[in-house]
């Protein structure tokens, strides 16, 4: 059984659907900036990434974005996307055989903060009666569940930045055991001053004020990282189609999946952990899984902290496995920073658009790679033919993922060859 | 003291609920049933609240969900607000 991504939602800092996101990111056009969903001025952290080209009203019905969060939101419109790009009617196929798959991360940040400042400062009654549902982790699975009637067997996943890779695996998983589609993915949205506060705690987020050179992950002038919104959504499929399935395009296969844990803070093997042994065993195992060797991948998309000693243990993770400087390694998230839930997601997105069109993407800002980082960083758009892409995602609290994509295969379904 | 009207009521739901696109919320929606016009539980006990917050009449939730139309919600409102106004209540 393979599992096929058919259909691809995207929501970014730096475009509103696939191509839009994609002509972007190959341009070098980020969607960075100082933040202006609230005012930044005091704060440690004053540049994101933020969602600007979306109107509401144009995606999300006023009954369901009433009582949802901001991330819920994102969400709904991804997966709206990716179901017109697959060109899926969900009401044609069986409900059970559906199911629905996000990451979780914070939750609605936004929508709890107001109703918090409800509390305090007017008193209980004034709380809406729907913050019981949208701050939860689930509530983006659950509200696309229902919006789609996809009744089989639904969940969410929280390994932080991490999880979207998790998601595409655990679609897979799902397709083995019955399911015809999943929607899987992720996004995020914790832009608001108690989303971003809980994230500066990490001492992880760049305090540069500079967009264009607040986030350098891998670069001599790596300073931590830029927060950021959206994410994506995929329609994954069986390779055998269901009925009314069968013209389907297919944008890649998700081929091999592994993840592992950082050693528990203060336990003896942590300087293998800072040496990246835990992320090349990730590494080890997606690509056992596909049952691919190192020379088999095409390019890299890495998890890019942007923090000096952890760009070091990816660098060495990826150099450990491919030899230094023998696999083109990219991180298009320079262009809309860290997602959270929807980062690893929108990679997985990133990812499938470079395969199709044969072009690994940029990574932009950076100009001087740092020593220590024996990689091949991509930063100018390099054109390949790429038959596999391997993608790296890290999650807070020690989440390693390791997710390989493969071409479309030549049979089963219609890849892209205009 | 305010009576609560239909206009009103629907400016409320509008506001804190949404409406579902495929009915015509603009139209006479006084006697469809709030089940029937996409709300569940939840949107019910967000209404009643609003309703409570911005007219100053106790609806507990039971009696939100017992209230099954506008209409309903409206003479339930309107009734209370007038035995306030005829005790001479305070309440403003």
């Amino acid at each position: 059984m393979k599992s096929l991504v058919t259909g691809l939602g995207v929501v970014a800092p730096n475009g509103v659907g696939a191509e839009t996101y994609w002509a972007a990111t190959l341009a070098g056009r980020g969607g960075l900036g100082r933040i202006t969903r609230f005012d930044p001025t005091g704060y440690p952290v004053t540049v994101a990434g933020e969602v600007t080209d979306f109107v509401l009203q144009d995606h999300v019905p006023s009954r369901v974005a009433a009582q949802t969060d901001r991330w819920s939101h994102l969400g709904l419109a991804a997966a709206k996307l990716a179901l017109a790009d697959a060109g899926v009617e969900p009401a044609t196929l069986p409900e059970y055989e559906m199911a629905v798959v996000t990451v979780g991360s914070s939750g609605g940040t936004e929508f709890g903060q107001r109703e918090i400042e409800a509390l305090w400062s007017k008193g209980p009654e004034h709380v809406g009666a729907f913050q019981s549902i949208a701050w939860f982790y689930a509530a983006t699975t659950g509200q696309l569940s229902i919006r789609h009637g996809m009744r089989g067997p639904c969940g969410v996943l929280c390994a932080e930045q991490a999880g979207g890779l998790d998601a595409a695996q655990q679609a897979r998983r799902l397709l083995s055991d019955g399911a015809c589609l999943v929607l899987a993915g992720g996004t995020d949205a914790s832009l608001c001053p108690y989303g971003l506060t809980a994230q500066s705690a990490t001492g992880k987020l760049s305090g540069n004020p500079d967009p264009a050179r607040a986030y350098l992950p891998f670069d001599v002038d790596a300073s931590g990282y830029v927060p950021g919104e959206g994410g994506a959504i995929f329609v994954v499929e069986h390779d055998v189609p269901a009925v009314g399935r069968e013209d389907r395009r297919c944008y890649g296969v998700i081929a091999g999946h592994g993840a592992t844990f950082d050693p528990r803070p203060g336990s003896r093997r942590r300087a293998a952990a800072a040496a990246g042994e835990p992320l090349r065993r990730a590494i080890e195992l997606a690509l056992g899984q596909a049952g691919l060797g190192p020379g088999d991948i095409d390019v890299v998309f890495a998890d890019a902290m942007g923090v000096p000693a952890l760009d070091r243990a990816e660098a060495s993770a990826i150099s450990a496995t491919f030899g230094p400087y023998q696999v083109p390694v990219t991180a298009p998230k320079t262009m809309v920073g860290r997602l959270y839930a929807g980062g690893a997601a929108l990679d997985v997105a990133t990812a499938l658009l470079a395969i199709r069109h044969g072009i690994v993407p940029p990574t932009t800002g950076g100009t001087r790679t740092a020593p220590e980082c024996d990689i091949d960083l991509v930063r100018m758009p390099r054109e390949r033919r790429l038959r596999s892409a391997l993608i790296l995602g890290r999650g807070h609290g020690g989440f390693n993922s390791a997710l390989v994509l493969t071409a479309p295969p030549e049979t089963n379904a219609r890849s892209f060859r205009s | 003291m305010v009576m609560l009207t239909l206009h009103k009521l629907r400016e409320l739901i509008r506001t804190s609920v949404g409406f579902d696109e495929g009915i015509d919320f603009e139209g006479d929606i006084a006697d469809i049933r709030y089940e029937d016009l996409g709300y569940d539980s939840l949107a019910r006990i967000e209404v009643a609240a609003q309703v409570q917050l911005q007219f100053d009449v106790e609806i507990s939730e039971d009696m939100a969900m017992a209230l099954e139309t506008p209409r309903e919600t409206l003479d339930y409102v309107n009734t209370r607000i007038g035995a306030i106004q005829r005790s001479g209540g305070s309440k403003s």
